[in-house]
């Protein structure tokens, strides 16, 4: 068993959190707050000594690069919306921010994204592939087309349409059939986690 | 009120009592299921293995929190043993602020098995607000984007900085995280520098992350728990793991197996049930 008595809270948190199983209580209250305080604290902290500090006041008052007094005022503007008659500057840099993030993103998501994997589909069936590779993407390509099909509404889902894109339903029903084996897979290796640190880090019963 | 109508009905800690037993026995009396290695997860180990010593540097991005740390960790810690015994030059980033505790604990767990030293065998660099702003900077000047290490070090003077100026330097980028940010990784980095990406995902993540895996925008995947013990069980096979270290992942798989025929027979039940009482409603 543990001696360190920060072990001994790490687990007692992990035991309130872990009494909501049983129903709401305030104890699990208590971790609820408790993280959410501590979370905040600490990226304020990161985020002081990480960036403000050397980003905003090193440049500005130890260096005198006042160029830097530019970025730091747009970013101030953000807390313009706790002042109602200023509130509208925040406008300016969330506007910066907007185009900023679309300019980058939207030419490289047109690559990365569209191009890409549609030339991949296009070139999936291609002569000279290993049988079975061969067929996994014949598969696939039927599912990609059947599936954009379905999402196709312009046409009514009748006749050849309607059962092209039942079959569309098909593959997005496995889709979420494996989503959701993967999700069972991740939750309970959260659990697995936090026993693995109560049986070994707390007790010390596993190895 | 016939027995199915009562199952029906159940309350639900009982189910949460059988998932908890079902974890708890494994863990403590561990059956040794074997666990197979899925190809993605021998792609991105022999990529990884075949990088000379002190040759190109593995960027990896720590890109989870405590909340998905009992799956990720344990991967980036045996990524990170890897690295060390090829003597791989490592570059640990964090693109969000709670992100950065992450590294810091997989270092600590890690590094004094190998005896490696910040600067010269790993670097640890420090948090840098803005995340698609951060990944592209890195692709002009890394020492430009962040100047000093995690310690406070500055760049310049680090031994293993000396050969690496950005990406093009760069071996592999890979994206440890249980959000979108790998596909950030694939889609601004590897298409705009040419740089290979790997990740390392939860389960929840992993199925939206094949594609990219097929068109080969990622070099391979570690898909949850179980691509973390498959890659232990690599790096253990290849004698890359002192013999006392603790395969935090691969014990946990027993746990899994067990959990996942629980959820197959509660599923299989659950259904019979409603389709006995739908029969009996027809009646």
């Amino acid at each position: 068993m543990s001696y360190n008595p920060w072990v001994w809270f790490a687990a007692f948190l992990t035991l309130c959190t872990f009494s909501f199983l049983w129903r709401d209580n305030p104890f699990y209250k208590f971790a609820e707050h408790l993280f959410v305080g501590v979370s905040v604290g600490y990226t304020i902290s990161i985020l002081y000594h990480n960036s403000f500090m050397p980003r905003v006041w090193e440049p500005i008052v130890t260096n005198h690069q006042y160029y830097v007094l530019l970025p730091t005022l747009l970013g101030l503007l953000a807390f313009a919306i706790f002042f109602k008659k200023i509130s509208w500057l925040i406008r300016y840099p969330i506007a910066f921010i907007m185009g900023s993030t679309c300019g980058i993103s939207i030419p490289r998501s047109f690559e990365g994204y569209i191009f890409k994997h549609t030339q991949s589909t296009i070139t999936a069936i291609s002569p000279g592939l290993p049988p079975f590779l061969l067929i996994s993407n014949i598969i696939m390509v039927i599912g990609v087309i059947t599936t954009l099909l379905y999402f196709y509404f312009s046409l009514e889902h009748k006749g050849v349409m309607g059962k092209v894109a039942n079959v569309g339903i098909w593959y997005i029903m496995l889709a979420f059939g494996a989503s959701f084996g993967y999700t069972v897979m991740a939750r309970v290796s959260l659990l697995i986690g936090r026993l693995q640190f109560l049986l070994h880090d707390w007790l010390g019963v596993i190895k | 009120m016939n027995i199915w109508e009562k199952m029906m009905d159940i309350d639900r800690r009982w189910i949460y009592l059988l998932v908890g037993i079902c974890v708890l026995i494994p863990l403590i009396r561990p059956v040794g299921l074997p666990t197979f290695t899925t190809p993605y997860t021998q792609a991105l180990f022999d990529y990884i293995d075949k990088i000379p010593p002190d040759g190109p540097a593995i960027l990896i991005s720590f890109d989870f929190d405590p909340a998905t740390a009992p799956e990720l960790l344990p991967m980036a810690q045996a990524i990170l043993r890897h690295c060390f015994f090829k003597d791989i030059n490592v570059l640990c980033l964090g693109l969000y602020p709670t992100y950065i505790g992450m590294i810091d604990m997989a270092l600590s767990n890690v590094k004094d098995d190998y005896e490696a030293k910040s600067g010269e065998d790993f670097v640890f660099l420090p948090y840098v607000p803005g995340v698609t702003a951060v990944m592209l900077s890195i692709g002009e000047d890394i020492k430009r984007t962040f100047g000093r290490d995690y310690y406070g070090v500055p760049l310049d003077s680090l031994p293993m900085m000396r050969h690496i100026r950005n990406y093009d330097d760069i071996a592999l980028v890979l994206s440890i995280s249980g959000t979108q940010l790998p596909r950030e990784w694939a889609v601004l980095v590897g298409t705009t520098y040419h740089v290979r990406v790997g990740v390392g995902t939860t389960a929840v993540s992993a199925a939206e992350f094949y594609t990219f895996l097929q068109t080969g925008q990622f070099v391979g995947m570690l898909g949850g728990l179980k691509g973390a013990a498959e890659y232990e069980n690599l790096i253990h096979a290849k004698g890359y793991t002192k013999k006392d270290t603790r395969k935090v992942a691969s014990m946990g798989m027993d746990a899994q197996s067990f959990v996942h025929m629980l959820m197959i027979v509660l599923i299989v039940i659950g259904n019979i049930a409603y389709f006995n009482i739908r029969k009996k409603k027809a009646r």
